[in-house]
């Protein structure tokens, strides 16, 4: 019976993660809107947007191989497939031991690896720009990823990502500095890999500032759905993954019906405060030059460091 | 009685036999070609075979055999440690020569292959021979003939400087690491005895002897310089670069996938069979090295246009990646934890499989795009995806293994190294407490600098459109070089989504060498399931996260080609800007730009730009050079010095010869009157 139900609540989260991922960045538009003194478009616009895209055709370009084509669906499997994995609801997930949080980095770093294929794959300039610093920063934000999980994990004696929510959701509610080093480090990786303000503006098509978007340039239709979706719900995971490890009072336990209205609840609330902050750092912020990237995750790297040190220091 | 060891002795035959054709055959280059090479893939398979036989069933045998020096006899062993590389060599050893039936067909009618035929049979007796050897003669005896007979497969084009330069670089590092191995041995030999008798020259005499601590730390680090200076450990690297890329790919991928591999065979046989009882030290020391040769190495890779110069200083980094585990281990096991222990090695043992799978099959891979092209340069190529569609789908799974990406093989050997890395709060030291950690980030940004130098080798060679001045007709490659990939290919595949099945099958390696079972734990929960210690701790499963893409994939794919929307081919948009040609795509050096800049003070940069202007209107450029060069600082501080310190010694010795032989007679006189004087 709890076996059916667990798969049950897997469903219910992946359904979840793709028709929330929209609305949470609807939300953070919205929010953007409101602190800019601007009207806003709603927080359904990304749905209205989607849908466009998805009945209009396909123009693609006259030397596009396989790869240009496969990619915006394999994107949007990983994104499903981390949605999967991490506990956005409950804990008791039958496919949160798929994968520990090591594979989850490595999974997103799978799309990542496919979408800057993507970029050279047709041939143009701005592509392989987007490709080259896409992977530079990525490579650099990968060592304060891990050290930033590696402090939690150490918190919690574990990588997987279930045993990680539940070890930090018993404790006691006290500040813990690596924790909070951690936390730290999080956010500005966050900001980094999801290609938001400062580090990769996600609304500009100026040619020489873009990241992400130069990457995708080429793409439209179905397959520029897809690629968005899926950027949508990776801010979604990434937002959820900060709440899950660092956040994570509030989640249903294994085997407890009843706590789940109240689970999405909690998440509704703290997901709601997580896109207002987002949308503070990114107002508050500039763009960076390119060659500054490293020293913000520099710095990002050193918070993670420190949130080490100080376990084995202070705790 | 069939045994392992009879048929590893029946390959060594078969290796043979091919050897004693290769004269019969030698008017024949087309017929030499297939039955030789069709003879070391069955000589090969052969020894799979056992090496997966002795590992699995946990066999030790020894033989001594009747050739040698008098009162010396070879002694050979077949334990779980030489099963398993034996299983390395030979796997690889069977798809690269199906792969050399085509490629070596290439060379017919632009020279005489009987030369690479032979030392190439040779050249795999060699590898199985080293790994069989249980005494330091035979052992070193085979050392050599490895070595020499990847000397003659480097020196194959012998025609350019190039080559010859490489060779003689290799020859120089290869013997001088052989002197240290000699040393090491000779010294272990020696303790093993007392110095007195010469029975101390087998590895069991070894086994069995207890070194003083000193002496063991002598012989440990002349033998790490020794193999280190094989396996291609920073800073004794700079041979490999050189070396690996003017090899003929079949040869390349041999070199790296395995004969670097033979001396992490040499390091962990040194290190947990022979000497057995070190200090944690030792273990860190090597891990060291292993993070210096990982970061420096994908680093270095990243800053090559040349795609198999690309490869080989990825090995580099794959070598560094394997000793941070036998490092690892190797303090586990210093501070009695063989769990532990037991992980790191099988981290390290498995990777080392794995390099040899990706790394054979990405050199097999720039092997066809040699054999196709002509090119080897990575800014004259471009869009071969179009003409080479089974070529470059196999050397994507190499790059997305060599990647560590889920779920191919080289991410369960990253994440197991991780997972130790992990570990080690269990160790009761705070000082490593605190800078273990610190070297997973290093491993972390060595493992994304590695995926970003792959999406470089393989976007720019394979995708895009072509760059050349030049549009040969390229074709793709034949039945037997598809074959050969394929086969590295499913390997890399297999072994990324059954871990468990092959920790199983490794267990006997590390209850032999560290008396650390991770069967039990690593598969309490079936095949389907690697839990490397429990399943609290971290879990992994290859098979659901391949499930998980695949069916996402296919039903996202099926929902939106429900409705048949049709796909218009057109022209690029690129922002609306017109007349792109093929030269305004990225190139290689301008992917790695960005890394250059921010990590280049690990580099030697030399930029520079030169502008023709225009004769009289001095504010239009009318041409514009640049010219990029990147080297090794630890070439000119390193490798610089020692060369200008021994030709200055040889200007001064040379003084001696004066040409005449009054001159040469008197230095006989007085060295007679110096040994009488001395020696009474």
């Amino acid at each position: 019976m709890s076996e059916i139900l667990s798969y049950l609540l897997e469903g219910v989260q992946i359904l979840l993660l793709l028709s929330a991922a929209p609305v949470f960045t609807g939300w953070v538009r919205t929010v953007r809107c409101w602190l800019q003194g601007r009207t806003t478009a709603g927080i359904f616009q990304p749905y209205r947007d989607l849908t466009k895209l998805f009945y209009k055709d396909i123009v693609l370009a006259e030397n596009a191989s396989w790869i240009f084509r496969f990619t915006p669906y394999l994107v949007f499997g990983a994104a499903v497939l981390a949605g999967a994995i991490i506990p956005i609801l409950s804990v008791d997930l039958p496919l949160s031991t798929t994968a520990d949080v090591i594979a989850l980095v490595a999974l997103f770093a799978m799309a990542r690896f496919f979408t800057a294929l993507a970029g050279m794959d047709v041939g143009t300039a701005f592509g392989g720009m987007g490709s080259s610093r896409e992977m530079t920063i990525a490579s650099l934000a990968e060592p304060a990823m891990l050290m930033a999980v590696f402090t939690v994990s150490l918190v919690s004696k574990s990588t997987s990502l279930s045993q990680m929510v539940q070890v930090i959701g018993h404790g006691q509610l006290i500040l813990r500095p690596s924790l909070a080093f951690a936390l730290l480090a999080f956010v500005l990786i966050t900001l980094a890999e999801t290609g938001r303000v400062p580090v990769d503006n996600p609304v500009t098509h100026l040619e020489l500032t873009m990241i992400h978007e130069g990457m995708i340039l080429e793409y439209s239709g179905r397959h520029l759905a897809l690629i968005e979706w899926a950027g949508m719900m990776k801010l979604f995971l990434f937002a959820v993954l900060g709440i899950a490890s660092f956040f994570p009072w509030g989640i249903a336990e294994a085997g407890n019906l009843i706590t789940l209205p109240m689970a999405l609840l909690f998440l509704m609330t703290k997901l709601g405060l997580a896109g207002a902050g987002l949308v503070l750092i990114e107002t508050g912020l500039a763009k960076m030059r390119l060659f500054r990237v490293p020293e913000f995750l520099g710095s990002a790297f050193l918070f993670a460091t420190l949130g080490m040190l100080s376990y084995f220091m202070l705790e | 009685m069939i045994s392992p060891f009879i048929l590893t002795s029946a390959s060594l035959f078969v290796i043979l036999l091919a050897l004693i054709l290769v004269p019969l055959l030698s008017r024949s280059q087309r017929l030499l070609i297939v039955s030789v090479f069709s003879l070391t893939a069955v000589a090969s398979l052969l020894t799979l075979t056992a090496g997966i036989w002795t590992v699995r069933d946990g066999i030790t045998e020894s033989y001594i055999i009747l050739l040698g020096l008098p009162d010396l006899p070879f002694h050979m062993r077949l334990d779980p440690l030489s099963g398993f590389f034996l299983t390395v060599i030979g796997a690889l050893g069977f798809m690269v020569s199906v792969y050399s039936i085509g490629y070596v067909k290439g060379f017919i009618g632009h020279r005489p292959v009987t030369s690479l035929v032979v030392f190439y049979s040779l050249f795999l007796a060699g590898m199985f021979m080293v790994v069989l050897a249980d005494d330091a003669f035979f052992f070193l005896i085979s050392w050599e003939v490895m070595a020499a007979a990847s000397y003659f497969l480097v020196m194959f084009e012998d025609e350019k400087t190039e080559n010859r330069r490489a060779a003689f670089l290799y020859l120089v590092v290869a013997h001088i690491g052989a002197i240290a191995i000699l040393l090491s041995f000779g010294l272990m030999a020696g303790s093993a005895t007392g110095f007195e008798g010469f029975n101390g020259y087998t590895f069991d005499a070894m086994r069995h002897a207890t070194f003083p601590p000193h002496w063991a730390a002598v012989a440990f680090f002349l033998a790490f310089f020794g193999f280190a200076a094989k396996a291609g450990v920073v800073p004794l690297h700079v041979w490999l670069p050189e070396a690996h890329p003017v090899a003929p790919s079949n040869v390349s991928a041999l070199m790296s996938g395995i004969m670097l591999k033979t001396a992490i065979y040499g390091i962990v046989r040194v290190t947990f069979d022979l000497i057995r009882d070190f200090p944690w030290w030792w273990g860190t020391v090597v891990l060291i090295f292993g993070l210096a040769s990982a970061l420096l190495g994908i680093l270095y890779a990243l800053q090559q246009q040349d795609l198999k110069k690309l490869l080989a200083y990825s090995s580099v980094e794959n070598i560094g990646i394997i000793l941070i585990g036998i490092g690892l281990s190797m303090t586990f096991a210093a501070f009695h934890n063989p769990v532990l222990s037991a992980l790191a090695l099988t981290a390290g043992l498995y990777h080392t499989l794995n390099h040899a799978m990706f790394k054979g099959l990405l050199f097999m891979g720039a092997g066809a795009v040699l054999h196709a092209t002509h090119e080897r340069n990575m800014e004259e190529t471009g869009g071969l995806i179009h003409k080479m569609p089974w070529t470059s789908a196999l050397f994507l799974i190499g790059c997305l293994s060599i990647s560590a990406l889920p779920p191919f093989n080289g991410f369960v050997s990253e994440w197991l190294t991780f997972q130790a890395f992990l570990l080690s709060t269990a160790l009761p030291s705070t000082l490593l407490n605190l800078l273990i950690p610190l070297g997973a980030a290093l491993l972390a940004l060595a493992a994304a600098l590695a995926a970003m130098c792959f999406v470089k080798a393989f976007g720019v060679t394979f995708l895009g459109q072509w760059r050349g001045r030049h549009h040969p007709h390229i074709h793709e490659v034949d039945w037997s070089m598809r074959t050969g990939m394929g086969m590295a290919a499913i390997a890399c595949l297999c072994l990324g989504i059954f871990p468990t099945v092959m920790i199983n099958w490794m267990d006997a390696v590390s209850v032999m060498l560290v008396r650390g079972k991770l069967s039990e734990s690593a598969g309490a929960f079936g095949w389907l399931w690697l839990t490397p210690l429990s399943h609290e701790r971290a879990s992994y499963s290859g098979p659901i996260v391949l499930l998980g893409i695949v069916g996402v994939v296919s039903v996202v794919f099926l929902l939106l080609h429900a409705r048949r929307r049709t796909i218009h081919r057109g022209p690029l948009w690129d922002c609306g800007f017109e007349k792109i040609t093929p030269r305004m795509q990225y190139t290689a050096t301008a992917f790695s730009m960005p890394i250059r800049r921010v990590l280049g003070f690990l580099f030697h940069v030399r930029e520079r730009q030169e502008a023709k202007r225009h004769p009289v209107h001095k504010a239009f450029i009318e041409r514009l050079r640049y010219s990029l060069r990147v080297r090794d600082h630890l070439w000119d501080w390193l490798y610089q010095p020692v060369a200008d310190v021994s030709f200055w010694v040889a200007r001064r010795v040379g003084r001696l010869q004066q040409g005449r032989i009054q001159v040469y007679l008197i230095y006989s006189f007085v060295t007679i009157i110096l040994l009488l004087v001395l020696l009474r």
